[in-house]
């Protein structure tokens, strides 16, 4: 509960209206896109301003309140649910665009612009920004950032962190960082803005953000590709990559997912094939086209059932967007649909996806596979029924058991959606004692009294084990009772 | 489950509700959500409100109240939801349980009472409103009342929604025709006509323009005089009893006669005369409700299924189209409108941004939450008035009555139609 002197100072800085704690409020600010887990915080606060931001943050540092930052809430690994006595800070109502620097190639943003209103103010003027998230029409950058978020363009063009050129931040004791900037080389002490970039709100709050961009490529092609064999997809996609082709998305289907897409999007997909591959190259006209052509037939050569190609610009938008809504579609199969995005080193993605659908049927379970197989970042989905304890007993022993097929495959946990709630258990196998150690002496240099969004990342329950605010059990819980 | 705050036969469903699994792609298409970007204003939130309660983790309050009457019900997010979450389905049975509450008080209340229990629910009472409404119209009373604002000396409100009222047709299409038509040339369909109740008094150059495109595309016309409101704004605001009534009415009206088609030219309307099979399915009229249901066609349907009538007169206009929410997001209409158009010679049609955007008239949203209604009428003026189109095609008298409004506050010199008249007009020669 927070104490009512406390309530009082905070709703003086920002006022009542920005100060929510109606239990309607708490309800709907308790989950994020996470399935399974949520939790009603005490209060939800909307700053007006990066002053009020840092007063806020003043007061939690001394008073040791739980602070969870918060964009549209379509994160997947739960780092934006709210853990037991905290308060969640909204920042979807900084929404503006800064300045669009054409001579510079950059865009300065507040963190709760949407990126797919960035894809579309860029592009008016030629130019481009390629991260693209499934949830690119709601989620914001500010979240994009502090997730490291990926999207299907990941192969060719990279992720989020190859575009943040300079972040300010809000810090856990309220000062006010500047970091980075418009010059593309700068090699002026620590790169600070990369320890922000995927820190999951653990280390500060993003205030504003400063992005590359890139020229808008001329042409990009299409192509859907059916597979009545899944090895013959995945065969398709490591020669693609050998030919020393780069596509802008390189995204595989399996017939679980197909069938939900079609049944949303009614694009006249193939229900009765076993895989798809939707590949698009993009480029100056002449190499796309060349390019486009040696996709064709490296996808004849591993037996392609057949091809299919977007009939205009329209109808390559469609299919683009039901691959991304590929997630969200899955829950027509069952109300409760469990993504992860393990990822492998693209050369072991046919291993993988044996893997998975093995895995899933020792345990009995229904999943579908989909993901930005050029990168290597699978997302396999349990599709079941959070009311079916047992069957979500099994899904996760499944997923114990995908993780470390991963790891062993020289690959990681998460590709794009962070550790969060969901994933901490895992992170020791993957970054190992002196990696949690570094990361450990990192936060508690930034956030010595363990308020910024404590719980997340580092431990291993889906509660923050009473690690916040308290530096010498956060310490003691890592060195001791994790590693 | 324990279930301490929902009654009664007419519950949210919990598998509706487990179905979504807030991944947040429904955020970017509510209205509600745009203008105030809070959480419980967005269908994620408010299903998430809904589960609560259900579930016995929130009690019924003003809060909630607000929030189930704030959604406009236009199911934009049903449109966007791949998970194929039935959202309006919810807020509606939300409603009908809020609507037994406490909460449901003050002058919303007494307006929803007299439109949906005195008024909507028999045709008599609908035209006498609109014969009184005529006179005040005509009689130069209204003159008087808008030039004095003496309204505003009652309230605000009162004052502020008077303006919203569309002029009352000259003759009313149920005393205009009799109940059988029949086509120049060969009998193709025969088809029923639904009139409407709004349509009926305020809009009955648009019936006469319909029958009229029927009868040219050879369609035998029968209107049954027994017909009443469809019952849609009865179920969309809480009172489904009523609603239920007024389905089993039209269905008797319309079974009467060996149709092939029962065909609207509401959005509304023949989006919730397809649901009668849905909200009859506990009842002895299920049956009847399944094959009235499987005969209902919305105009533009039902043009662009047949073999339409060719336009023949060439129209050189720029104009527009705006989607009803109960044709897009409901019915899944889209192409059909477009289609038609495209057949008309000499248009030039150009898209406006966010045509699929709900104008914020939603049932008689303007009337209960006027001011944030202009906020979403504002949007939508704006979208239309970029075109630089000369007219705008709406096609559901909610909208069109709400549209026209706006064009006129913000002086903006754009014909608001009916699809339907403007295909009438070209089939002149």
């Amino acid at each position: 509960m927070l104490k009512p002197e406390i309530k009082n100072r905070l709703i003086e800085i920002v006022g009542t209206e920005n100060f929510l704690d109606s239990k309607e409020d708490r309800i709907t600010y308790s989950y994020d896109g996470t399935p399974i887990i949520s939790n009603l915080p005490e209060a939800v606060i909307k700053p007006k301003t990066v002053q009020e931001l840092s007063s806020i943050m003043k007061i939690a540092n001394q008073e040791k309140i739980a602070i969870v930052p918060r964009g549209s809430g379509t994160g997947l690994s739960g780092g934006s649910v709210p853990i037991e006595d905290s308060i969640v800070i909204t920042l979807n109502h900084w929404n503006k665009i800064i300045e669009i620097d054409k001579e510079n190639l950059t865009i300065l943003v507040e963190p709760g612009v949407i990126t797919g209103q960035i894809h579309s103010e860029v592009e008016k003027l030629g130019l481009f920004y390629p991260p693209d998230p499934g949830s690119a029409a709601i989620c914001t950058i500010g979240g994009n950032v502090a997730e490291n978020a990926g999207g299907i363009r990941g192969l060719k063009y990279g992720v989020t962190k190859d575009y943040v050129m300079g972040l300010e931040v809000v810090t856990p004791e309220g000062n006010i960082l500047k970091t980075g900037g418009k010059v593309v080389k700068d090699v002026a002490g620590y790169n600070l803005k990369d320890l922000f970039i995927g820190s999951e709100g653990t280390l500060g709050i993003i205030t504003k953000i400063l992005l590359k961009l890139i020229p808008y490529p001329e042409v990009t092609k299409t192509i859907l590709v059916y597979f009545s064999k899944l090895e013959e997809a995945a065969k398709t996609v490591s020669d693609i990559i050998a030919a020393k082709i780069l596509p802008s998305a390189l995204e595989f289907l399996d017939k679980t997912t197909i069938k939900c897409v079609e049944d949303f999007a009614h694009l006249g997909l193939d229900t009765n094939i076993d895989a798809l591959l939707l590949i698009e190259v993009d480029g100056y006209k002449d190499i796309a086209e060349k390019e486009a052509e040696k996709v064709l037939d490296i996808c004849k050569k591993n037996n392609c059932s057949y091809i299919e190609l977007a009939k205009d610009s329209n109808h390559a938008n469609k299919l683009r967007a039901a691959r991304k809504v590929a997630f969200s579609a899955l829950a027509r199969f069952k109300p409760t649909t469990i993504l992860e995005d393990a990822t492998v080193p693209r050369s072991e993605i046919a291993k993988m996806i044996v893997g998975i659908n093995n895995i899933a049927s020792k345990y009995n379970l229904t999943f579908g596979i989909f993901g930005h197989a050029g990168d290597g970042n699978l997302h396999p989905t349990c599709l079941t029924d959070e009311r079916n304890l047992d069957e979500i007993k099994r899904a996760e022993s499944a997923f114990e058991e995908i993780f470390e097929l991963a790891i062993s495959l020289g690959g990681t946990i998460t590709g794009e959606h962070g550790v969060g709630l969901s994933k901490k258990k895992f992170l020791n196998k993957v970054v190992g004692k002196d990696g949690l150690e570094i990361m450990m002496k990192i936060k508690e240099a930034l956030d010595p009294n363990v308020i910024m969004n404590p719980g997340k990342v580092f431990s291993i329950s889906s509660k923050s084990e009473k690690l916040r605010g308290d530096k010498e059990r956060f310490r003691k819980f890592i060195l001791e009772e994790w590693i | 489950m324990t279930n301490i705050n929902f009654t009664g036969i007419d519950i949210p469903s919990e598998e509706f509700l487990i179905k979504c699994m807030h991944c947040g792609l429904c955020l970017p298409t509510c209205p509600t959500y745009q203008l105030t970007g809070l959480e419980r204003n967005s269908p994620r939130g408010r299903i998430r409100l809904i589960k609560s309660v259900l579930e016995g983790k929130l009690e019924i309050s003003k809060t909630f109240y607000d929030e189930m009457y704030f959604c406009l019900d236009c199911q934009a997010c049903e449109t966007a939801c791949p998970a194929g979450v039935k959202y309006g389905n919810l807020v509606e049975l939300a409603r009908v349980q809020i609507d037994k509450t406490k909460y449901n008080r003050g002058i919303s209340k007494i307006i929803k009472k007299f439109i949906f229990e005195n008024i909507f629910i028999s045709k008599k009472r609908v035209k006498l409103l609109a014969r009184l409404l005529k006179f005040y119209q005509k009689s130069g009373l209204q003159y008087f009342v808008r030039k004095t604002k003496v309204l505003k000396l009652f309230s605000n409100k009162l004052y502020k929604i008077e303006g919203l009222a569309p002029r009352i047709s000259d003759k009313f299409t149920d005393e205009s025709y009799p109940k059988i038509l029949y086509p120049e040339g060969e009998i193709k369909y025969k088809v029923g006509f639904f009139y409407g109740c709004f349509m009926n008094v305020m809009f009955s150059d648009i019936n006469s323009d319909t029958i009229d495109v029927l009868l040219k595309n050879g369609c035998q016309v029968i209107i049954p005089s027994e017909q009443e409101c469809c019952g849609s704004m009865h179920a969309h605001n809480g009172d489904l009893k009523t609603a239920r009534k007024l389905a089993k009415i039209n269905i008797d009206a319309f079974l009467k006669y060996d149709l092939d088609f029962i065909i609207v030219n509401s959005a509304g309307c023949s989006a919730f005369m397809k649901e009668y099979a849905h909200i009859l399915i506990k009842d002895d009229y299920y049956n009847y409700a399944q094959t009235f249901t499987s005969k209902v066609s919305d105009i533009l349907e039902f043009l662009n299924n047949i073999e339409m009538k060719k336009p023949q007169k060439e129209i050189l206009k720029r104009i527009t189209y705006h989607d009803a929410c109960h044709h897009v997001h409901t019915q899944k209409i889209y192409n059909e409108p477009r289609q038609i158009i495209s057949k008309i010679q000499g248009l030039d049609f150009i898209e406006m941004k966010d045509s699929t955007q709900c104008c914020g008239s939603a049932g008689i949203y303007n009337i209960i939450n006027y001011d944030d209604s202009m906020k979403i009428l504002d949007l939508k003026l704006k979208n239309i008035a970029n075109t630089k189109a000369e007219i705008v095609l709406v096609s559901n008298p909610g909208c069109l009555a709400q549209i026209r409004y706006g064009l006129e506050k913000d002086n903006i010199n754009i014909q608001a139609i009916h699809p339907i008249t403007l295909l009438k007009e070209s089939y002149k020669e």
